[in-house]
């Protein structure tokens, strides 16, 4: 997994609440291979026509916000399938900080399985920055993980929370299955316990 | 000193940590592990790690999202699906996986299979890369649906890492009134605490009605846990639990089944355990209900009329239902009841058990679908249950298509999908845009309300037509 420290970049506003996974990659693209890039099929159906055409009034086709880096977002982003490939689609397409008031709870984790950084603003913070990404089109924001901020052009820095295991997973781009190996005495421990405990489990 | 009181999820929780991490992240151990071809990626990327796999014989895989449905159905026609489904079985075969394939009797939906085998039992940590897994939470089990490279993971340790989430308490008070589901009663809660009202938590359900309900019924309420936002939804435990897990092929039996019995008579949440969040609910309240938007939320019951964005005060509420009004194609103030519909689809890991077949077979018996209506059993062994009963006639006489078990257009990603502009009546549990095909409108509902939308064509109160 590729490190997350710092990154400026520019931010895009997407207003619309309950944006779900399937509109961020519908079912139809799941079966590609991982190599594949997802990129191109990043919100796909509100991204193109039928014809394959970009729909002008769609916020990554407008040119000040083509490329962006970072997305805001409005409640409850990422609700409703596990598929990670949501989360490969944004990155594949370069978008690597997602900041808004809540996230589908799958959807957060897979982000920080990949790493990719969900950052959880209140709501009335999360408005505020799409409304400025609006108003001045092609803003950047610059997200700083280790201090744990994010900037604008202007105005004091706005802090946000991770949790520090998290955050030390992105800031390394360790790999979880590793850690967790070293993990190995008190995994076996609790197997023969369980086995006494709980034996109809096998 | 005595143990202060706990609830059901905090005694299950605490049960499976194996480890602390920092941030309040803990190892817990996962009992049973279900896989479907989704889960195909996770597979593949361990062996070509080189990694085993921890405990093939917790694991229990099915095919279930990619297989067709066609009645008769032969070689999968598309390579890459056909591809999706053969390695699933290539890789259960290399680890000595428990794999009910394309053709095996055993054969279903993941989450109607896990319980139906009773790989799915009360007190244990279950998890599957699939969002609904909190169906099997129905059972009083942790269950929860997770992420690909979290698979991953669980094969390779049997572990995973979670952070706690909060516990939320949803009472359903009263009695259902007549023609009152479980659909409709979740449909309800969703429709109350909205799509991420439940983000952060693990949902309890508990009150008369959860108890009164069957386990069919309890499924269908934790299953549409994450249209509320929460990864996990739970039932206590009870007779109606245990009455139903004896003698399936996974349970315990003998000693075991007694050891068993005596664990899971502990776990319900103890009276006096304090919950994060309080939500209570009348069943009195409860009418039959159908959504008319693109998210679970958006639901009310089968008498009230589509909403008016313009009588809203909050603008960007107001947007995102012009929005939705737009896609599905509805005109604001029009009576529910009466949309036409161009197909109906019964089926899905909410609504395709055996219980959710013959409240269909009920409407639809005498009399004939006017639309499309595919009727997909859960599992092989609701399909052949469903058939000794003779409901495979039924729905043949009235017109309805009886098809092979998967998932089918609830996620279209076998190929059965709606065109786009059609108006679909579905028991399944998500209406987003898109789901059911490109451009697809979807109404959810009950297996009830859906064979009544079949017979009229239209959007139908069924209890009108009893």
């Amino acid at each position: 997994m590729e490190p997350f420290v710092r990154l400026t970049a520019v931010a895009a506003p997407l207003d619309l609440p309950n944006i779900d996974t399937d509109r961020i990659i519908p079912a139809r693209f799941l079966r590609r291979p991982r190599e594949s890039g997802f990129g191109p099929l990043l919100f796909h159906d509100v991204r193109f026509d039928a014809g394959g055409g970009e729909r002008a009034d769609f916020v990554l086709n407008r040119p000040a916000y083509r490329g962006a880096g970072v997305l805001v977002t409005a409640e409850n982003f990422g609700c409703g399938s596990s598929r990670e490939m949501a989360v490969w689609a944004l990155l594949d397409y370069g978008i690597r900080v997602v900041i808004g008031p809540g996230f589908g709870d799958i959807f957060f984790e897979n982000c920080f399985k990949n790493g990719a950084l969900a950052i959880v603003v209140a709501a009335e913070t999360a408005a505020g920055l799409r409304r400025m990404l609006a108003e001045r089109p092609g803003a950047t924001l610059t997200v700083d993980l280790e201090a744990q901020t994010i900037a604008g052009a202007d105005g004091p820095p706005i802090r946000f929370e991770v949790d520090a295991f998290r955050k030390h997973g992105l800031l390394t781009g360790r790999d979880e299955l590793a850690l967790t190996l070293e993990q190995l005495p008190a995994i076996e421990a609790f197997e023969a316990r369980r086995r006494v405990e709980m034996p109809w489990l096998g | 000193m005595a143990s202060p009181p706990r609830t059901m999820f905090e005694k299950i929780w605490t049960r499976h940590v194996v480890a602390e991490g920092p941030g309040g992240q803990m190892l817990l151990y996962v009992d049973r592990h279900l896989l479907h071809e989704g889960s195909t990626h996770a597979l593949e990327r361990l062996e070509r790690k080189g990694r085993p796999v921890r405990r093939p014989e917790a694991c229990v895989a099915t095919a279930d999202h990619y297989v067709p449905t066609a009645p008769g159905a032969g070689e999968i026609a598309d390579p890459e699906v056909r591809r999706m489904v053969a390695d699933l079985g290539r890789h259960t075969g290399r680890l000595g996986i428990t794999f009910f394939g394309r053709g095996e009797p055993r054969q279903g939906i993941v989450h109607v299979i896990g319980p139906e085998q009773g790989v799915t039992q009360p007190g244990i940590l279950l998890v599957c890369g699939d969002s609904h897994t909190a169906t099997h939470g129905a059972f009083g089990a942790l269950a929860f649906g997770v992420g690909s490279t979290e698979v991953e993971h669980v094969l390779a340790t049997q572990c995973l890492w979670q952070r706690k989430p909060r516990v939320m308490r949803i009472t359903v008070t009263g009695a259902r009134p007549f023609g009152v589901t479980a659909k409709d009663v979740i449909l309800s809660i969703i429709a109350r605490i909205g799509a991420g009202g439940g983000v952060g938590h693990a949902i309890e359900y508990a009150g008369p009605v959860i108890r009164a309900m069957s386990m069919a019924e309890r499924m269908t309420v934790c299953n549409m846990s994450i249209e509320a936002g929460a990864r996990a939804g739970m039932v206590a435990p009870d007779e109606t639990t245990y009455a139903y897990l004896e003698g399936r092929p996974f349970a315990p039996r003998g000693a075991m089944w007694s050891g068993a019995l005596a664990h899971w008579r502990t776990l319900p949440s103890d009276p006096a355990a304090v919950f994060d969040r309080e939500v209570t609910l009348d069943a009195a309240e409860i009418a039959p209900t159908v959504t008319w938007g693109t998210s679970p939320q958006d639901a009310l019951p089968i008498t009230g009329r589509v909403p008016d964005p313009a009588a809203m005060g909050d603008p960007a509420r107001r947007a995102s239902v012009e929005r939705a009004l737009a896609y599905m194609g509805l005109t604001p103030g029009a009576p529910l009841a009466g949309i036409p519909v161009s197909r109906v689809f019964i089926g899905s890991c909410t609504n395709s058990r055996l219980e959710d077949l013959r409240a269909a077979a009920g409407v639809a018996r005498g009399r004939r679908a006017t639309v499309p209506a595919w009727v997909v059993p859960g599992s092989g062994g609701v399909k052949r249950a469903a058939e000794a009963e003779g409901l495979d006639r039924v729905f043949a006489d009235a017109g309805f298509e009886w098809r092979e078990p998967g998932c089918s257009m609830c996620v279209g990603m076998n190929g059965d999908t709606a065109a786009a502009g059609e108006r679909v009546a579905s028991t399944s549990n998500r209406n987003f845009e898109g789901r059911q095909g490109q451009g697809a409108r979807t109404h959810l509902m009950s297996p009830a309300m859906a064979a009544a939308a079949a017979v009229t064509g239209r959007l139908t109160d069924v209890r009108t037509l009893a």
